[in-house]
């Protein structure tokens, strides 16, 4: 029973692994990969090690696994937003058929009051 | 177990091409941080194919440090300095 829930895991965290990795090389814009590529390989991580907590059961190796559930989740998310923040900053165009920009319409808002 | 790490292993391969061909440098750093998640989620796989804590371990640390470098490249990109 286990088993079988660690082994329906493992392939949908796989193939949302792979998913994404397809994203990150077929979209056009670094807003887009990034916004891709996050989301599904941390999805798909967290259940790859959510299945070895099935696997093994709470030992030594599925606690530790736990524990890589939590940071991934935690740091993850950090680590993008410190990624379009600073390629925002930075000065790099977004895709022509993107629709709207508001972290510049932010921006500039603070400047005008400022 | 060994075709999902020839999985695993072809979606590093396309992180690599993005880390070599990314017209941009937050391209490479967004690639780099996915491989970083990638080689977490290939420690989970080994540890449950050989039953050690040794990967696990690995893929622990890995993913602290991937998130150090991450951040790190990220106020560089900015163009701050590390104290700031």
């Amino acid at each position: 029973m286990n088993e079988t829930v660690g082994f329906i895991l493992l392939i949908v965290g796989i193939a949302f692994d792979v998913i994404g990795c397809i994203g990150l090389v077929r979209l056009p814009d670094i807003y887009n990969r990034l916004q891709a590529a996050t989301k599904c390989v941390t999805l798909g991580t967290c259940m790859i090690l959510l299945s070895v907590v099935f696997y093994t059961g709470l030992n030594s190796i599925g606690v530790k696994a736990l524990l890589c559930i939590w940071f991934i989740l935690l740091t993850s998310p950090t680590g993008a937003h410190a990624i379009a923040r600073a390629s925002h900053r930075s000065g790099i165009k977004l895709w022509h058929g993107s629709v709207m920009d508001k972290y510049a319409e932010d921006k500039e808002g603070a400047e005008d009051k400022a | 177990m060994n075709g999902f790490i020839i999985l695993l292993i072809f979606s590093m391969f396309l992180c690599l091409y993005r880390i070599g061909k990314g017209p941009t440098a937050p391209d490479r750093t967004v690639a780099i941080d996915i491989l970083g998640t990638l080689v977490v989620g290939f420690c989970a796989i080994f540890s449950i194919i050989t039953r050690k804590d040794l990967y696990m371990n690995i893929g622990l640390s890995w993913a602290l440090l991937s998130f150090i470098g991450t951040i790190a490249l990220a106020k560089y990109l900015e163009g701050r300095s590390f104290d700031e």
